[in-house]
């Protein structure tokens, strides 16, 4: 599980600090969102390593994750300084750009990504989007398209295409720890952590229900609520997800949506091991 | 309301098809005011864990910000735990076999919750 190799990369780290493993713990620490840990060790690496261009890169990206985008623009020119030509300095740089709302120094940036990665569907996607914004000339959104290590809240990637994957589902292990998704309240608060905290040991409870019970397998806990609905489902033993959406969404369609999502957290769990 | 009161609200709610048993708990203690058909059901021990997971999921809708829980269905391979939120600190409880038609239940359970108040 993600737990163990972050105390087992922590301790290869302990046991010789000139290692690189920092790269591999501070990418598990920021994929879990613990992104103050990943900057710390990325930091603490890069004094050992300070020409290493590939942990300027994942600090860069930490940095964006923290909303930092200033630091996170001086990291990837660092990047760009040490290794002219690297197409994820140019692609972040491009978002960093995006983000600020300079479409033409972003599709300037991300068409060079794209010359030096033409087979990476996501910068292509990232131009795309950019090209859209330029014409229309709005403010970008809060999420953009060509970080697809994230969904903008500096946690993994887990859900991406499902409806509401930043904003209404949490994927959680047993102890109510996030480990991927977001839920965002009507006022913009996202209360992820907090909602995962007051889970904690709901599956373990909905198990011993049905066993005493004899109801077999629990297979999903569905709350509705006076401004919406949630419906609970085990992707697998160890964890918990939660998808969310306003009364307009039939209880029915909910549950598929949350299958899906389960399907997807599987998927990334299977990964991650 | 008193006890004879409530359990025969609660005898209504049996009368649905392939429900097996009902029961008021306290939500904070989990202890089990009045029941209809728990016989064999281990309904102390249900209260609690029902009583526990209503409590856990009315904090989870209020932090999301979607208000108070209504109705809590939890769905199993061979039937499911239902559970209404009542006045008084109250949670009306369901245990129902397979393919129980569940909007009747929850409809009857509400009946009930409006009893209490």
């Amino acid at each position: 599980m993600m737990t163990e190799d972050i105390r087992g990369l922590s301790a290869e780290l302990a046991r010789d600090p000139t290692s690189l493993v920092f790269l591999a713990l501070a990418e598990a620490l920021r994929k879990r969102g613990q992104l103050g840990a990943a900057g710390r060790v990325v930091r603490a690496g890069l004094q050992r390593h300070p020409q290493l261009a590939d942990a300027h890169a994942l600090l860069a990206r930490i940095l964006t994750d923290q909303r930092d985008f200033g630091q996170a623009f001086e990291s990837w020119s660092t990047v760009l300084e040490l290794v002219p030509g690297h197409a994820g300095a140019h692609q972040g740089l491009g978002f960093l750009y995006f983000r600020a709302g300079e479409f033409d120094d972003a599709l300037a940036q991300l068409e060079e990504a794209a010359r030096l990665a033409p087979d990476d569907p996501g910068i292509q996607r990232g131009i795309e989007t950019v090209r859209a914004f330029a014409v229309e000339r709005t403010t970008p959104a809060e999420v953009a398209p060509e970080e697809p290590a994230d969904e903008g809240n500096g946690r993994a990637a887990v859900f991406g295409g499902l409806e509401g994957a930043n904003k209404a589902v949490v994927l959680l292990d047993r102890h109510g720890r996030l480990l991927a998704g977001g839920l965002v309240r009507a006022d913009g608060e996202d209360v992820a952590e907090q909602v995962a905290a007051f889970l904690a040991g709901v599956s373990q409870e909905c198990e011993r229900s049905a066993r005493l019970l004899d109801l077999g397998v629990w297979t999903g806990l569905t709350a509705e609520a006076e401004r919406g609905h949630v419906h609970i489902v085990p992707p697998t033993a160890e964890t918990l997800l939660l998808l969310s959406r306003d009364r307009s969404v039939p209880l029915g369609r909910i549950a598929h949506l949350a299958e899906r999502a389960a399907a997807a957290a599987r998927r990334w769990l299977e990964e991650a091991e | 309301m008193n006890v004879a009161e409530l359990n025969t609200a609660l005898e209504q709610v049996t009368q649905v098809p392939r429900v097996l048993g009902a029961m008021v708990v306290s939500a904070d203690e989990g202890i089990v005011v009045g029941e209809a058909l728990m016989e064999g059901l281990q309904s102390n021990a249900v209260a609690a864990l029902a009583a526990s997971v209503s409590q856990k999921l009315a904090q989870t809708t209020g932090a999301a910000g979607l208000g108070s829980p209504s109705f809590v269905h939890l769905a199993a391979e061979n039937g499911a735990l239902l559970a209404v939120p009542a006045g008084l600190g109250l949670v009306i409880v369901v245990v129902a076999g397979r393919d129980v038609n569940v909007g009747l239940a929850r409809l009857e359970m509400l009946k009930v919750a409006e009893t209490i108040g």
